[in-house]
């Protein structure tokens, strides 16, 4: 197989703990096997700073928190032939989601005000705009694939791939479940 | 009391009526009551007082139907298509008005009578109303009351009773429309010693009064008819359920029962018999699922308004896990009538699977809101647009909501269709108790769907999932139609949304509330479609809730 | 006006009829609820408030079944057998019907499994992948319960609450305390102890610990626990059941 011909997957990591990736990480040594069959063309762990306006499958880890998040959602969109929301936060909001039910005025001071010793106050600039409601990826844009699982497991993560490079479409809830 | 001291009530009424020169009939229903006929009642009686006249006689009465000119009075006869009627009578008319008496009438408030809303009616349930005094037994009694009772506990066997009721093709005026002479013959059969009568007053949809009008006007009635639902099935007690929010209805009914169980009509060997039948009311607290059977009788054993799943039903496990029969309050105002004249005359009304005749509350977009009983198989073009006076203010009828949260709107292409319990079903809607909500050019039908959702998620008891969980989304996702901010698949998700709370729900109430979305998806599914946008500008809901208390 | 005195009847007899469920042919009697006769015979109908020992509820319809000439679902715990039913379980219809009912659930208040005591233990958690149910497409409510930590031993988080009154039902016919009841209506329904009074200070509670063993979720709960401890044993509930029936 030729170059030309590879898969392109981007990656990105919203609002989440980046134990999605970390997960693609433990694929090991499938990686190398991975690499031959998929070009990652973004991604938190390759240096590339510019999603290409086309890419064959997309995956977002993490949910929409932040008008960046939000962005980036709707960009890996509209430039993704096929999207996948990796992990529990991505499909249902999951541990991000839980201070939807606090007051927006209240989550900041309590993260940059009451519990920081130095400098306590909220951050003035070069910080993206908070939602007031943290969101699963396909409540804003419309996702072809859930993968379930905090994290899903690297060898789910290995099903969908294959199936997917094999042409089909996988069914996740075979191998994973929310909070697994 | 026997048919003789009847007649002797009946000749007394008649006599002291004869003796009278002029008889005005002040209506003194709540929805008149609301808007001063109270102050008029005591106007013209202070006039008749200042007067010393003797020959007039100052009576009130309950609903007269057309509410929407209230407070209405009536002079003479005791028809309204034939009496002199005066509409908006406020207490500073009541001077004129007593001295036109037997004089020319008081043009500036006369109210024509000579127009289809008086002459197309047929009154069964509502025959008293409007003439005779609710708080007075003897009123109901001179008008033929009690008659049916009496004859047919000392003259007419059980069956017999049954055989009328199932004679007439009666079905059941709550909603469900089933034959009321099959539920009785079911509880009549049931072996156990012990049964019971329940008489359903927890009317709750928008926009209907139906049964808080024959409750306020003619409390006998229904009482007449419970007993003789008793007689026919075997039960001697029975309970009025109704709703804490119709005051004047629980207080004509309970003035009602005390002056019954004095004559001896009801309680213990009633009609000079053996047989007991004993009448209490229980109070409904306010809500509107507590008018499904199931729950309501949860909430006469004291227990959580809650409905059960069915069967068993209450004519073979009921209160108490006694066979019970349930009726609503207009479909036993019936009875009398139909034990006194015979199902065959019952049945000559009407059309073949819809016998009889049927309240309706006409409100909304209508001239003329009120009460009207009509034929049953009537064209709803004749009850919107001659009945009820057309739509005012010169605009364009849009659609009619029947049944109330579990009914649909049916759009102009149904004006001409018959109103029947299976025409109305087979268009999408429900005969339902009778509301009738009139809609006009003006009106979203997004906004209909939307607040009779609201009501539904506001009265959902909480017990089964679907309706709990699903109304408040489905209400959700017509919010955010109506707001412009859903899209395509938002649509989609509300009639799968719809679908599954329509076929899952455990009661009633649950599978029948996405009736208005379904039937305004329907036949107006493009104003749900011009305030969508595109899917690419799909917009998230960033709201929390905050709990009732 | 009194109520009736209870029926002395004798037992009356009891059929024995035949029906057939996803083209099984299966034998029982007449006084058998559907969803008994499936587990009887290795049917699985998914169910949530269902718990055997317990009166039935009807409640969560994720048991519903279709019943050949009926034009509507039935619930299979509230229904009984007749002879020559033909019952289908896991029509296409009944599992769309039964993934959106977990969806609404999930979205009703917060079911975040994975910081959940009940982690891996849990009949919701069980249920969501056993009918494929991967995302919930309707708005999360993000409605705040409140959470009772007062007992002694146990807690009650209501936001994980999905209102089976399981704990309602074994309190009240297993171990007759009925210290547990169901206030409000619509979503604000929540279970409460005595009349919505702390559960530490109850009158009432016998802190037998049977309402945290038959709670399908994280709801009621061990304290002491944490993600995922938390493990739960319902099978003890037909056996009081019986016992309390011979009694």
């Amino acid at each position: 197989m030729s170059e030309a011909h590879k898969i392109t997957l981007a990656t990105a990591w919203l609002d989440g703990c980046s134990g999605c990736h970390m997960s693609f990480l433990d694929l090991d040594q499938r990686l190398i096997e991975l690499a031959e069959k998929v070009d990652v063309v973004y991604s938190p762990i390759v240096d590339t700073k510019e999603l290409p306006p086309v890419v064959d499958v997309g995956i977002l880890e993490g949910a929409v928190s932040t008008e960046e998040d939000l962005h980036k959602a709707r960009m890996f969109r509209g430039r993704c032939q096929f999207l996948i929301s990796l992990g529990d936060c991505a499909v249902s909001g999951n541990v991000p989601s839980m201070r939807n039910t606090f007051d927006l005025d209240d989550v900041l001071d309590r993260a940059f005000v009451e519990n920081v010793q130095a400098q306590p106050g909220r951050p003035s600039e070069s910080l993206p705009t908070l939602l007031r409601t943290v969101l699963p990826i396909h409540h804003v844009v419309q996702v072809d694939l859930f993968v379930q699982g905090c994290p899903p497991s690297a060898d789910t993560i290995w099903q969908v791939l294959t199936e997917l490079m094999a042409g089909n479409t996988p069914d996740p809830t075979q191998f994973t479940r929310f909070g697994a | 009391m026997n048919l003789e001291d009847l007649a002797d009530i009946t000749e007394a009424v008649a006599a002291a009526a004869e003796s009278r020169r002029h008889c005005v009939r002040v209506c003194m229903a709540a929805s008149c009551q609301s808007c001063g006929s109270g102050e008029v009642l005591e106007g013209l009686q202070t006039q008749a007082k200042q007067n010393a006249d003797d020959g007039v006689c100052i009576k009130p009465v309950g609903c007269m139907g057309l509410c929407s000119a209230g407070p209405l009075v009536s002079v003479d006869s005791d028809q309204p298509a034939t009496a002199l009627l005066y509409q908006d009578v406020t207490v500073d008319d009541t001077e004129d008005l007593y001295h036109s008496l037997g004089d020319q009438p008081v043009e500036r408030l006369r109210c024509r009578t000579d127009v289809p809303f008086f002459a197309r009616q047929q009154k069964v349930v509502l025959e008293n109303s409007g003439i005779i005094d609710p708080e007075q037994i003897d009123d109901y009694i001179a008008a033929g009351g009690y008659r049916s009772l009496m004859r047919a506990v000392t003259e007419m066997s059980r069956e017999e009773v049954l055989r009328e009721v199932k004679e007439s093709g009666l079905r059941g005026r709550g909603g469900g429309g089933y034959p009321a002479g099959l539920k009785w013959a079911t509880v009549a059969m049931a072996p156990e010693p012990h049964k019971y009568v329940i008489c359903n007053a927890d009317e709750g949809d928008p926009g209907a009064f139906m049964d808080r009008a024959v409750l306020e006007s003619d409390p006998h009635r229904v009482l007449e008819g419970m007993a003789l639902a008793g007689y026919a099935v075997g039960a001697e007690h029975a309970y009025i359920y109704i709703r804490a929010e119709y005051p004047l209805a629980v207080e004509r009914l309970k003035t009602a029962i005390k002056q019954a169980t004095k004559k001896g009509l009801l309680g213990r060997r009633i009609c000079e018999t053996a047989l007991s039948f004993e009448v209490e009311v229980r109070l409904g607290a306010g809500a509107f699922v507590c008018g499904e059977e199931t729950a309501l009788m949860a909430s006469i054993e004291g227990r959580r308004g809650q409905p059960r799943p069915r069967p068993p039903y209450p004519a073979e496990e009921g209160l108490w896990k006694c066979p019970t029969l349930i009726n609503n309050v207009e479909t036993l105002a019936n009875i009398p009538a139909i034990v006194g004249k015979g199902g065959a005359w019952f049945k000559s009304i009407g059309t073949e699977n819809s016998t009889g005749t049927k309240v309706f509350a006409l409100a909304g977009r209508i001239a003329n809101s009120g009460l009207i009983e009509v034929p049953m198989g009537i064209p709803l073009r004749e009850i919107v647009h001659e009945i009820g006076g057309g739509i005012p203010d010169g605009r364009r009828f849009k659609a009619v909501q029947t049944g109330g949260p579990s009914g649909g709107c049916l759009p102009e292409q149904f004006l001409d269709m018959p109103v029947e319990y299976d025409t109305l079903r087979s268009a999408g809607s429900i005969m339902g108790s009778g509301g009738m909500i009139v809609m006009d050019e003006t009106s979203s039908m997004v906004d209909v769907a939307r607040y009779f959702m609201e009501f539904c998620m506001d009265e959902s008891c909480g017990k089964c999932v679907p309706c709990r969980a699903g109304t408040v989304q489905l209400y959700g996702l017509l919010d955010k139609i109506a707001d412009g901010e859903a899209t395509p698949s938002d649509l989609e998700l509300l009639e799968e949304l719809c679908d599954v709370v329509q076929a899952t729900s455990l009661c009633g109430l649950g599978q029948t509330a996405p009736n208005p979305v379904l039937s305004t998806l329907r036949y107006f599914r493009h104003e749900y479609e011009e305030k969508l946008r595109p899917e690419s500008e799909r917009m998230p809901r960033m709201q929390i809730v905050t709990l009732d208390d | 006006m009194t109520h009736p005195p209870a029926a002395t009847n004798p037992a009356p007899k009891v059929r024995v009829v035949t029906l057939k469920i996803d083209d099984h042919d299966v034998g029982a009697r007449e006084t058998d609820s559907i969803l008994e006769i499936a587990q009887a015979n290795g049917i699985r109908i998914p169910s949530l408030c269902y718990l055997d020992g317990l009166s039935t509820w009807g409640a969560c319809r994720l048991c519903m079944v279709e019943i050949e000439g009926f034009s509507k679902p039935v619930s299979a715990c509230s229904t009984t057998a007749t002879e020559g039913m033909k019952i289908t379980t896991n029509s296409a219809r009944l599992k769309r019907y039964r993934r959106m009912i977990l969806e609404l659930l999930f979205a009703e208040r917060n079911h975040v499994c994975s910081v959940c005591v009940s982690n891996g233990h849990c009949e919701l958690q069980d249920l969501a992948a056993e009918c494929g149910m991967d995302h919930v497409r309707v708005p999360y409510r993000n409605a705040t319960y409140t959470i009772d930590s007062s007992h002694d031993l146990f807690r009650v988080d209501h936001n994980r609450c999905v209102v089976c009154t399981r704990c309602v039902r074994v309190c009240d016919e297993i171990e007759g305390a009925h210290t547990w009841d169901v206030m409000g209506r619509g979503v604000n329904c929540q279970v409460i102890t005595d009349l919505n009074q702390p559960w530490g200070d109850s009158q009432s509670c016998t802190s037998c610990g049977k309402c945290v063993q038959v709670c399908p979720t994280g709801a009621l709960v061990k304290k002491g626990t944490a993600a995922g401890e938390m493990e739960k044993h319902d099978d003890f509930v037909p056996y009081l059941a019986q016992m309390r029936k011979r009694q």
